[in-house]
């Protein structure tokens, strides 16, 4: 069996997860990353995606998380996300409306890299939608 | 002298009053206790962002490619208040002192010939402050539809702060409110947001792993230029919290204090009520007797 180390998931409105896992899997904004004990620092920010947690009972749990920051050091991780649902209570009409926001940004953009930002923006978002629908 | 009459009525109508204070005073335990949960579990995110904020700005050591909202924008002409009060009155000097502390703020700022600007949270600092500095304020920020208090509502002050210095709009950004102690002590601060850079000595020291070689993904600058702005949201959006549970707090003991005197008054005015009654009824028995004792 794997090491397991400490991790912790916290939104601005409360500490969602605090518990000894195997792995995780971050949605990392430069693709996704599994972390597993005794992993090397690294800051990163992440996307809108899902976290999958491997707790170290063996059981999964998967999170939808929108946009933050995970810190990881050897001893155990952070995430500190923007906002944060289990994938059971996910809300697809708050999903839906956030894309609309997203879309709408994209067209407002007035120079070139908020377009770019505000599309990446969009697409990850899509790309989260699809990945949950058939769940 | 009060007629008997007028007397009854008052008690009457002081015992109503006391029973609406009362029933104040528990609803707003019930939301005092609520409101510092809320306050309690929102703890963890701005302690560990403040560790996350500590790590990477000494990785970045003060570097050039620091942000401006970090840095600030090297003058301190034009200050920006944000003003967070409460929606309601009936809470004491909350209120009151909130806005006194700005006021005085604001007095200090003019004296020294800089520009203000505020921004309003909350009706009741709208109303204080409108009276002198109603040319100031730009924006008045209503929260009285919302039940609870969400991060959203955080950062939807926060984006329009940013916004507002990315144009230029001021050079510091000031935020008021009141510190939750306990229930009946609430304290009146101001912290400086924008330029971060002084906040930053409220920020916990660097966690254990602070001196672990981080490696970081995107590069640094880009991480904290997405993270400063997160941590003024999540600053104002403890402010909030912090409010709500003060008003709460204020708003118990204003309500218990209201309860006391109620009291107070009902106790005294049937003394001179029972006095009163207890005179008539001697005059008339005097009556009598007089009447009597004649015949």
């Amino acid at each position: 069996m794997a090491e397991a180390f400490k991790f912790e998931l916290v939104s601005p409105e409360r500490l969602l997860v605090s518990e000894q896992v195997e792995s995780v899997v971050i949605p990392g904004a430069e693709g996704e990353m599994t972390v597993m004990a005794q992993h090397a620092p690294v800051m990163t920010t992440i996307k809108p995606g899902v976290v999958t947690i491997k707790t170290a009972g063996g059981k999964e749990e998967r999170f939808v998380v929108f946009g933050g920051f995970a810190d990881i050091l050897p001893s155990g991780c952070t995430l500190l996300a923007e906002s944060a649902t289990h994938v059971n209570d996910i809300d697809r009409a708050d999903l839906a409306r956030r894309i609309q926001e997203a879309k709408e940004d994209a067209a407002d953009a007035k120079d070139d890299e908020s377009r770019s930002k505000a599309e990446q923006f969009l697409s990850q978002l899509t790309t989260l939608e699809g990945a949950l629908l058939p769940a | 002298m009060a007629s008997l009459k007028d007397l009854r009525n008052r008690i009457a109508s002081v015992k109503a009053t006391q029973k609406i204070t009362k029933a104040m005073q528990m609803v707003a335990a019930a939301k005092l206790r609520r409101a510092q949960e809320a306050a309690e579990a929102a703890r963890p995110y701005s302690e560990r962002m403040g560790a996350v904020l500590a790590n990477i700005t000494q990785a970045i050591g003060g570097g050039g490619d620091a942000p401006a909202l970090m840095t600030g924008t090297g003058r301190d002409d034009v200050h920006l208040l944000i003003v967070c009060t409460a929606e309601r009155g009936l809470c004491g000097g909350f209120n009151s002192q909130i806005a006194r502390l700005a006021r005085d703020h604001i007095r200090r700022l003019l004296a020294d010939g800089k520009q203000v600007k505020i921004i309003c949270v909350g009706k009741k600092g709208y109303d204080i402050l409108r009276r002198d500095y109603a040319s100031m304020i730009l924006e008045r920020v209503d929260l009285r539809e919302v039940k609870t208090l969400g991060f959203v509502n955080a950062d939807a002050i926060a984006r329009k702060v940013i916004h507002l210095f990315n144009e230029g709009g001021f050079d510091i950004c000031t935020l008021f409110y009141s510190q939750f102690r306990s229930v009946i002590s609430q304290i009146p601060t101001a912290q400086q947001i924008i330029p971060a850079g002084a906040a930053g000595s409220t920020a916990p020291e660097a966690t254990s792993g602070g001196n672990a070689v981080y490696e970081y993904e995107p590069e640094p600058g880009e991480i904290l230029s997405d993270l400063i702005p997160r941590n003024i949201a999540v600053q104002i959006f403890r402010a909030l919290l912090e409010n709500a549970a003060g008003e709460m707090g204020a708003k118990m003991s204003a309500m218990d204090n209201a309860t006391r005197n109620a009291g107070d008054m009902i106790n005294k005015l049937s003394i001179t009520y029972n006095r009163q009654r207890q005179a008539q009824i001697t005059k008339e028995l005097i009556e009598i007797i007089s009447g009597a004792e004649a015949l």
